[in-house]
């Protein structure tokens, strides 16, 4: 039986009718229309649908629509500025080359942006467990590491939030 | 000619794509939403090998939501990539040959619909003998046959002769023999196949966007499947997240989404989920290899003999290029006067194996570079010393009749042991800890198309007005690589604008010109080339208007920086887009266009001037080369590996663009070392995979992620456009062998079997300490 939830998605709120079982995923990509938001396993072992919930890194195909009310989630499509400016590791993404088939960077991004507001200077070590959950096979991670940590350096001069 | 002062090409530019990749603003297939569109789902055999008795889907077409169910007999023409052996139908027709091969699909209104009607599908099975190895597969195949024209179980075989290699092994001061089993892998792209097919019943045309990195071949095998002329369809790509050749073919999302759309007249979306991805496989060819390789005693080779069964699961995908690639892959990158292989390809109830990045050469490197380790502990020199006595200079001709105009692969490894101080520590490190070099080349594009026709294998369309400036039209597949950023790159060079000012229209059969599509390395080489032809007609073009603005004579301008200027007198200069008004207000549109085809050599034996079946296969414009040296440290308590530094130097020609050759290297270290470590594909005794997802299925981590120094070795090939050579697979073919040559320095155990997983060198430490 399908009911009607209300969802805050980059801060904007959607109503969407769910079934119980609807899964997160599957209500932005299909219901809400935000596409940024990939599915690679639907079983949570790749990272790729990764979203942010009150701030914190969640695999959205293993979480159910229903159980994110009243919370706070943010798609990679809630990173951009209203002025159109990228967020520091979007745009240290795209300088350091760390994107090839990009099926990844959504969910790795938003995950480096959750590291990043824990320390804006994590070391190597913290970044490489920090996206340890997000599985990326073009790029053999290197770019990635070096691009977050460089979004963490202009984080840390710019003061950016 | 000689290097040129390139400003466009050799830069390391932010990809194009990259802006609309971070902001999650690609759009790949699945994100994809058509009018009236509906949603396909395949149903699958639960059994390896059985016949189908029958199939009832009554039950599943009358539940509500349920627009339609196709079976296999109703697109009974038989595919492959490989038209000579080709044997895959679009869903099985009477007989499943692996578990999980589609038996039908459903068409309905949402997925959940069409996968609640995939369980009301009825289909009755006679379950079959299965055969999941390949010399069992041989042995039984009087009493169970996999396909009816197959007696043997043997998709093909081939036995290639050069020189006298038997003359040559009997003169040999070492002669070593070793046997090596590679594993079964999977691509593991991180993007599922999806395909949207919208059939138009009022024009009969068929469009198909898929996540493809092979347009053409793709459209090829729609119009034999779907009995559609060519030119009723059209395949567009959009964004594709990876391919590595597991997109390399056709496959069931394509054929089930067209056919299901034909049928319900709307729009189909057929997704996989990530167990299809496995299920349906097409991945790296297990191979079982015996190696013999004979050293004067000098330590020069004198000859190699190969022989190979590889284990190809259930059809034939790839198989026969892949098996002749690794008879062919001896060759190179060491000189090899005499040769000898053996290969066949045999048929298994597994997944169906195929193309996966650096096809063929992977499997022969891992054996070749760890018995020249070997061997050179056998002479009493450095395994660095015995490979570069051996390694092929610009200008070598193979006795296979391989043509290398250019290579650095001496500089290769110089410049990886020097910067990894190799000599310093190769058996000179304490227990436990080690390092291995191993060396490696491959091809750059290939020199036939799959269906032997000699057409232009690439044609771009560069077309100039003042509305666009620059467009570049060709339906080259850019699967995630980055392939629209480099056309866009060398068609600046050409035409003297930047990088910025061109637009790729690419990966649409409708929209692009002819490229047989992303693999084999082809597309840098094959493109630029394709470039250079267009941009020279357009360039003549420009500079006769450029004459006429400038007062100079048009042989006497060049375009470089967005102006044509006389290379006498620079200061009589026009802006470019001065020149293309003027050029269009009194012409109209200005079009070039050029094409590429290969070279074309025979596959003979050069030493007995004969034909060799199969050797033609292997032949290519170019050669990249690259040389890896890794450090490991194995815990003996644990043995478990772990790699603490890679030094890798390569030959990919002038570099395009860096920064993406950089990636292309560092992402081949890490997709190679998880086949040498720990990646695998695992069947239960009945053919049901056991390990079908991305928990099971270990694929390296950012954990995992050692030390990389990475070295863009200066060379410039002049023979091609622009320098180049490749850089996508070539950087795949060392790092299994330096992996376990590391392991041998370390711990003293030479491993032939992959992965190198924790249990198996513990129970070899175990094994070694016993016999101590």
């Amino acid at each position: 039986m399908k009911q009607l939830i209300a969802l805050n998605i980059n801060d904007n709120v959607y109503e969407v009718p769910v079934d119980p079982r609807d899964l997160l995923v599957d209500v932005i990509r299909k219901k809400v229309g935000l596409t940024g938001t990939k599915k690679g396993c639907g079983l949570g072992d790749c990272g790729a649908c990764t979203v942010l919930i009150d701030g914190s890194p969640v695999l959205s195909c293993i979480t159910l629509a229903i159980a994110c009310q009243g919370k706070k989630i943010t798609t990679i499509e809630g990173l951009v500025e209203n002025s159109g400016r990228l967020h520091p590791v979007q745009q240290s993404f795209i300088d350091h080359g760390a994107v090839q088939c990009g099926f990844c960077t959504p969910g790795m991004i938003l995950t480096a942006k959750a590291l990043l507001d824990r320390s804006s200077r994590p070391t190597l070590e913290e970044i490489k467990r920090g996206i340890s959950g997000n599985i990326c096979r073009c790029t053999g991670y290197k770019k990635i590491v070096e691009a977050i940590s460089a979004a963490g350096e202009t984080i840390s001069q710019e003061g950016v939030k | 000619m000689g290097r040129q002062n390139h400003t466009e090409v050799g830069r390391s530019v932010p990809r194009l794509d990259a802006p609309e990749k971070v902001k999650g603003e690609a759009i790949y297939t699945d994100d994809m939403v058509l009018p009236r569109m509906v949603y396909g789902k395949i149903k699958r055999s639960p059994y390896a090998h059985a016949l189908i008795k029958s199939i009832d889907y009554s039950n599943a077409l009358a539940m509500p939501g349920v627009l339609a169910v196709i079976t296999g007999d109703e697109a009974p023409n038989k595919w492959g990539i490989v038209p000579q052996a080709a044997n895959e139908v679009a869903l099985a027709l009477d007989k499943v040959r692996f578990c999980g091969e589609g038996v039908a699909a459903v068409a309905a209104v949402d997925e959940e619909t069409a996968e609640a009607a995939l369980d009301l599908i009825e289909v009755e099975y006679e379950p079959l003998p299965v055969l999941l190895d390949p010399f069992e597969s041989m042995d039984r195949a009087g009493e169970v046959l996999i396909h009816e024209d197959a007696p043997d179980n043997i998709l093909h075989t081939g036995e290639q002769l050069f020189g006298d290699p038997d003359q040559a092994f009997a003169g040999c001061a070492y002669v070593l023999e070793r046997e090596f089993h590679t594993s079964y892998v999977n691509h593991a792209f991180l993007e599922p196949h999806s395909s949207l097919a919208s059939f138009d019943p009022q024009s009969g045309k068929l469009h198909l966007w898929s996540s493809n990195q092979v347009p053409h071949y793709l459209h090829r095998q729609l119009s034999i499947v779907l009995e559609l002329p060519m030119n009723k369809i059209r395949v567009t790509l959009p964004t594709v997240g990876g391919g590595f050749g597991g997109k390399g073919e056709a496959g069931p999302t394509d054929f089930c989404a067209a056919l299901l759309s034909r049928k319900t007249g709307r729009p189909v979306k057929v997704t996989f989920e990530r167990n299809e991805v496995f299920f349906t496989n097409k991945g790296r060819h297990p191979c079982h290899m015996k190696m013999k390789i004979g050293l004067d005693k000098d330590g020069y080779i004198q000859a190699v003999d190969f022989d190979n069964v590889l284990d190809g699961g259930a059809y034939s995908g790839w198989g026969m290029v892949v098996m002749f690639y690794t008879a062919s892959m001896i060759h190179l990158p060491y000189r090899v006067p005499n040769a000898r292989a053996r290969v066949r390809r045999v048929y298994t109830n597994k997944p169906t194996c195929g193309a996966m990045r650096g096809l063929g050469g992977v499997q022969p490197r891992f054996a070749m570079e760890c018995m020249l380790d070997e061997m050179a502990e056998m002479i009493g020199i450095s395994p660095y010393e015995l490979k570069l006595k051996n390694a092929v200079e610009s200008g070598y001709r193979s006795v296979s009749n391989l043509y290398v105009p250019h290579s650095e692969y001496k500089k290769c490894l110089q410049t990886a042991v020097e910067k990894s101080g190799y000599l310093d520590k190769h058996g000179k490190l304490p227990y436990g800890k080690g390092i291995g070099l191993a060396g490696g080349y491959y091809i750059s594009g290939t020199a036939y198309t799959l269906y032997q026709s000699y057409k232009p294998h690439t044609t771009v369309l560069i077309r100039i007005d003042t509305e666009g400036g620059v467009t570049v039209h060709c339906a080259a597949a850019d699967i995630g690589q980055g392939c629209n950023t480099v056309i866009a790159q060398m068609a600046a060079e050409a035409l003297g604008v930047h990088y910025e000012d061109v637009h790729v229209v690419s990966g649409d059969t409708e929209l692009g010109t002819f490229d047989l599509g992303s693999f084999a390395s082809r597309v840098t080489y094959g493109s630029g080339v394709a470039i250079k032809e267009a941009a020279a007609e357009i360039n003549q073009k420009l500079k006769e208007v450029a004459a006429g603005m400038t007062g100079c004579r048009a042989d006497q301008l060049v375009v470089k920086d967005r102006r044509f200027y006389s290379v006498f007198e620079p200061r009589k200069a026009v802006e470019w887009e001065k020149v293309v008004d003027v050029y269009t207000n009194s012409v109209g549109t200005l079009t070039g266009i050029g094409h590429f085809s290969p070279p074309r050599l025979k596959g003979i034996d050069l030493a007995r001037g004969e034909r060799v079946q199969g050797a033609n296969i292997g032949h290519s414009p170019t050669f990249g080369f690259s040389c890896q040296i890794w450090e490991v440290d194995v815990d003996l308590e644990t043995g478990k590996i772990r790699v603490d530094r890679v030094t890798e130097a390569g030959d990919c020609g002038q570099p395009v663009n860096p920064m993406s050759v950089e990636g292309q290297v560092e992402g081949s270290i890490l997709f190679a070392m998880g086949q040498a470590l720990f990646e695998e594909m695992k069947l239960d005794p009945e053919g049901k995979m056991i390990n079908p997802t991305l928990h099971d299925y270990k694929v390296p981590t950012a954990m995992e992620l050692p030390e990389i120094n990475a070295t863009i070795v200066d060379s410039y090939d002049p023979t091609a456009p622009f320098g180049v050579k490749e850089s996508g697979e070539g950087p795949v073919q060392p790092t299994i062998p330096a992996i376990v040559n590391a392991v041998y320095d370390a711990i003293g155990i030479r491993f032939t079997d992959l992965p190198l997983t924790p249990e198996k060198v513990l129970k070899a430490l175990k094994e070694k300490k016993a016999a101590e």
